[in-house]
């Protein structure tokens, strides 16, 4: 049996269990392999990049098989990508579908641009605050120092 | 953070703040008072400060307490590498109370939560000073007989003057009026702008420390303009004398209008002023004793009676 196989169907081929995490943005996208952990993962892990996007224009995709990760760390990624869509797959059906949402705090992740912060100076974990929803900017609980999202150290 | 610990200045209500002036009014009446008596302070400066600790330490001896601590954190074990989070602890098995000075920003946050011992902040690097705000706070309440509808005039280095945007901070509760004089580059930032805006504070920025500003204010308070402040020393020296303060400027002060600063003062207030009837600055310091008696025995639950 012959199919002609387009490029972008190839893209997202079938998972037959596991995480689809979709509408990446292209540019975020290793940050987002780098936060979720893929890199320790020894299952089956596709990732896509440059695929074209009525969304976003182009954008970036993860597969990840046999893995449903928990909401909380899937949600870190909204701080990089809030666009993304998580697709949850079993049997090759999509069985749940969800926009990734942006925490309150996060905790762990970001690392603060103050020098004289006392999270660079300690083995301890930083912790942001939301502060503006809108244009995401997140404030560091310690130093109070702010930065947007798409500036921030991670 | 433990709820007795003081790190920021927005810690505190509008209702403590007048609890808190009126506690350090009774200490003003009578300084010594054995409220202590048996409670070990530890006063751990990470950092020198020799203004903020001899006061945080007359403090404790007039209300008869004993003090444990250091004034320099090159003596101790932060030297050999210790971690602020074990320093603390280990001090916490020792002190009832722990007040703490430290170069990083955000050190005191961090610290309370790493004991059940009050932690009070007393500087965590350009960040937060809180018992500095109370100290200004009760010598304007001193000085005005009130808080309220009052015309500060916030002058000097508005960027980076922690002591400044504490203030302001504070003050958010007492409907101000701010006027900020400062030059472009030492403006007040954006972010406590916004913080004005935000809960009707209203403010007027001026780069011209002009004779009208002076005699419309209750209260001048000066700051120190730092040479590290500039990238270009040619900048600084345009700027340096602009906002110095002389005698001969306030002849038409209000009669009420009192100046203050936090120091040490360099040459932004002349030393003409010292004597004048508006200058405030040296009753300010002493003021600060009574404001950390007060504070400390906030942070140990202890009432003041008359």
């Amino acid at each position: 049996m012959t199919k002609t196989v387009s490029k972008s169907e190839l893209a997202v081929a079938a998972l037959r269990n596991g995480t689809v995490i979709d509408h990446i943005p292209s540019s975020v996208l290793f940050k987002a392999v780098k936060i979720l952990g893929i890199e320790n993962l020894d299952t089956a892990v596709t990732i896509g990049n440059n695929l074209d996007s009525k969304r976003l224009g182009n954008k970036g995709i993860i597969k990840v098989a046999d893995v449903i990760f928990p909401e909380k760390t899937i949600n870190r990624i909204a701080l990089i990508a809030p666009s993304a869509v998580i697709n949850i797959i079993r049997d090759y059906e999509v069985v749940e579908k969800f926009p990734v949402t942006l925490p309150d705090t996060i905790v762990g992740l970001v690392k603060c641009g103050n020098p004289k912060c006392i999270t660079n100076n300690e083995p301890m974990l930083t912790r942001f605050h939301v502060v503006d929803r809108n244009d995401v900017t997140i404030c560091c609980h310690y130093c109070s120092h702010t930065v947007k999202s798409t500036e921030a150290i991670i | 953070m433990n709820t007795k610990s003081l790190v920021s200045i927005s810690d505190i209500s509008r209702e403590e703040i007048m609890q808190l002036l009126e506690t350090a009014r009774k200490f003003e009446q009578n300084p010594n008072r054995r409220l202590l008596e048996g409670k070990v302070v530890a006063t751990l400066f990470f950092e020198p400060s020799t203004r903020t600790r001899l006061s945080f330490e007359t403090a404790v001896n007039r209300l008869g307490g004993r003090v444990i601590g250091f004034s320099d954190a090159s003596n101790t074990s932060t030297s050999k590498g210790e971690t602020l989070k074990d320093t603390i602890k280990m001090v916490s098995n020792y002190a009832d109370l722990i007040v703490m000075r430290h170069h990083l920003e955000g050190a005191a946050l961090y610290a309370t939560e790493v004991t059940d011992v009050p932690v009070i902040n007393a500087g965590d690097g350009a960040h937060q000073h809180p018992s500095q705000t109370m100290l200004d706070l009760y010598s304007i309440y001193k000085t005005q007989g009130r808080l309220e509808d009052l015309t500060i005039t916030l002058v000097g280095d508005l960027k980076y003057g922690r002591t400044v945007h504490s203030l302001i901070m504070a003050m958010r509760w007492f409907n101000p009026t701010f006027r900020f004089v400062a030059c472009k580059e030492l403006g007040m930032p954006e972010e406590y702008k916004t913080f004005c805006r935000e809960n009707g504070i209203r403010f007027t920025e001026h780069t011209d420390f002009s004779p009208e500003v002076i005699n419309t204010s209750d209260i001048i308070y000066m700051t120190r303009v730092q040479r590290e402040r500039f990238a270009d020393i040619m900048e600084y020296e345009q700027v340096k004398d602009l906002y110095n303060l002389n005698a001969s400027m306030l002849g038409e002060a209000r009669e009420n209008m009192r100046i203050l600063h936090p120091l040490p003062r360099v040459n932004e207030i002349a030393q003409d002023v010292d004597d004048n009837p508006h200058a405030y600055y040296f009753d300010q310091a002493r003021n600060g004793l009574y404001a950390r008696e007060a504070l400390i025995c906030r942070s140990l639950g202890i009432d003041v009676t008359d």
